[in-house]
């Protein structure tokens, strides 16, 4: 036995027969000549990886940083190669919509407009559309029925966007101007959204093929999130009388709110960036549109469209000047995301637990 | 008030298994009824069949009469309105993170679309009162998350949610088993005033807790209720061979 004050100090419970143990771990330790275990041997005879750690943590840094210098890069060439138009036009550039290569005028005010118009109106047509799909997966659908549609509909997302182009150009543009326009035009044309000549080729068709690209990415994150919050959040609502849209609205989508809109943010990347199809259908015309019928442009759309025969090198810069546009509108509208979902949910943290 | 619940050959699955095997028993109103038995015995299903939270599993499913007063709560009733009269509170405290205090006490109530300002003030006070929590977050009912409390209060909090929407019964499974003695011995003297108007059944894992506040005690096991009689009774002198070996600890 150890001695009574060791014993006491290690198990005050000492009187209470069942609660002591037979040899406490001190008595174990004290022998130089106790026999040591395999396992014991083993754990004794590793390093403490103090090197390999530190190592590791520099390495993950690095990958980290490299994130940061690769958007530097980004930046600092976009800016160097569109020096020549920089300096030509100025802060202007961005403000202005003239765009005339035949007497070398540029301004990339209408591509902008055209890219937030069309991606924007991509969202209003997606987030209801693949907040519902995320909704009747999660809580409605019949258990046979969730692997398949959400296998569909992570398959959209894997569909090249030229083949969404071609399909948009031969199903949905021929719609757009022969059915669903003069019915558009007839019952909304007091909103004189809906007014003009419509070839089919213009703002509303562009927006419908982004929405239906961003629906795939919109869904499935809300869906992940939405599965994610936990079962008692639900049952919690549901005891309180609710039902089941109450419960979805209070216990679901309340707790999901944040990574809802994150869902949304990322579908509003790829619908800011997105070239091939909206190319396609938008008619490319660089002016301001004035209904959803006309025409328009995006700043990836002209790059694409006009970068193989750009002559000149005011043109080319300019060219480039649209992509620094294009990198600026994309990172503005992140933060004006982000900060709204700071200030929707400031000081009520979204952590279900 | 509250109304007592009488219950007559009720069945329950899960999938293929048979959960709860023929269980009838009188709850009576104003009491506090304990649920006792190893884990897995069904006596959380039984009070899920009452609230008939049980069938919001997809693969669950309940048959019998389950008599709330008049109302077969089966028959008569679909379970959104069984709910607005059954309070539940859960093993887990499960406050709505997004939410402030106040409006997760005052959320029952807004969801069925009260607006009144000055009777949701009244209420969320009131409740809490009665929850016993009032004079720890009185000064930080609007700006604090639900989330932000301890444990304890966390729990209080969800019995004074429930208590919102003034129930005439009130479930509570395993409402302490995740709070440390202080907060588990307020809630129990929390339970001892609330039986005066509420009609109160409380699963629990702790012999002792049954035995301090409730009238009467179930015993469950394998999905059988064995024995259902006075506290005093089960815990003295019970009938069955079985209720004896485990309330003496020689199984479970």
């Amino acid at each position: 036995m150890s001695s009574p004050i060791i014993s006491v100090a290690q198990n005050p419970r000492q009187t209470d027969p069942s609660g002591a143990p037979q040899g406490s771990p001190v008595q174990q330790d004290v022998g130089p000549e106790a026999p040591k275990s395999a396992v014991r041997q083993f754990l004794m005879s590793r390093s403490s990886g103090k090197a390999a750690d530190t190592t590791f943590s520099a390495i993950m840094l690095m990958c980290a940083l490299s994130i940061f210098a690769i958007v530097l890069f980004i930046l600092f060439i976009l800016i160097a190669r569109s020096k020549l138009s920089l300096s030509q036009f100025g802060f202007k550039f961005f403000t202005r919509s003239a765009w005339d290569p035949v007497s070398g005028d540029f301004g990339a005010f209408s591509f902008i407009y055209g890219t937030l118009a069309t991606s924007l109106l991509a969202l209003l047509v997606a987030v209801p559309l693949a907040l519902g799909v995320a909704v009747f997966l999660t809580e409605l659908c019949p258990q046979k029925l969730r692997a398949p549609i959400s296998f569909v509909t992570e398959l959209l997302a894997a569909i090249p966007s030229i083949v969404y182009g071609l399909w948009a150009l031969f199903v949905l543009v021929p719609i757009m101007r022969d059915q669903l326009g003069p019915v558009l035009t007839k019952y909304f044309g007091w909103t004189h959204l809906f007014n003009g000549y419509n070839f089919g080729l213009n703002l509303l068709s562009a927006s419908i093929i982004l929405a239906v690209m961003i629906l795939p990415i919109i869904s499935s994150i809300a869906r992940d999130i939405m599965l994610a919050v936990p079962i008692s959040q639900r049952e919690g609502v549901l005891a309180l009388g609710a039902t089941r849209w109450e419960m979805i609205r209070m216990g679901v989508l309340r707790n999901a709110r944040i990574g809802i809109v994150g869902a949304i943010i990322l579908g509003l990347g790829r619908a800011l960036g997105e070239t091939m199809a909206v190319t396609m259908v938008i008619g490319n015309h660089p002016e301001i549109p004035k209904s959803l019928f006309s025409p328009g442009y995006t700043l990836a759309s002209v790059i694409a469209n006009e970068f193989s025969e750009a002559t000149g090198d005011v043109y080319l810069s300019a060219l480039i000047e649209i992509g620094l546009a294009l990198f600026l509108v994309t990172i503005v509208v992140n933060v004006i995301a982000r900060a709204l979902v700071w200030a929707v949910t400031r000081g009520a943290p979204a952590r279900a637990h | 008030m509250g109304v007592g619940i009488d219950v007559e050959n009720l069945n329950a699955w899960y999938g293929s298994t048979h959960t709860l095997q023929d269980i009838s028993l009188n709850i009576p109103a104003n009491h506090a009824t304990a649920l006792i038995g190893p884990s897995g015995c069904g006596k959380s299903t039984f009070v899920r069949c009452l609230n008939r939270m049980h069938e919001t599993n997809p693969i669950a499913r309940a048959t019998g009469i389950v008599k709330m007063g008049d109302v077969d709560i089966y028959q008569d009733a679909n379970p959104v309105e069984i709910r607005r009269r059954v309070g539940m509170v859960f093993q887990r405290p499960n406050p709505f993170p997004t939410m402030s205090i106040y409006d997760n006490v005052a959320s029952g109530l807004k969801l069925n679309g009260f607006r009144n300002r000055a009777i949701l003030d009244e209420t969320v006070e009131r409740s809490l009162r009665a929850a016993a929590l009032w004079d720890e977050v009185k000064d930080d009912l609007k700006k604090k998350s639900g989330a932000s409390l301890s444990g304890g209060q966390q729990q209080r909090m969800c019995i004074a949610r429930a208590l919102a929407v003034d129930p005439e019964v009130l479930l509570m499974d395993e409402p302490a088993s995740a709070l440390d003695p202080v907060s588990t011995s307020k809630i129990e003297d929390l339970i001892f005033e609330l039986k005066r108007q509420y009609t109160i059944v409380i699963v629990t894992h702790n012999m002792q807790q049954a035995a301090r506040v409730a009238e009467n005690t179930g015993f469950f096991l394998n999905g059988k209720m064995v024995e259902f009689d006075s506290t005093h009774k089960i815990f003295t002198n019970p009938k069955d061979k079985r209720t004896e070996d485990y309330i003496t600890g020689r199984f479970g």
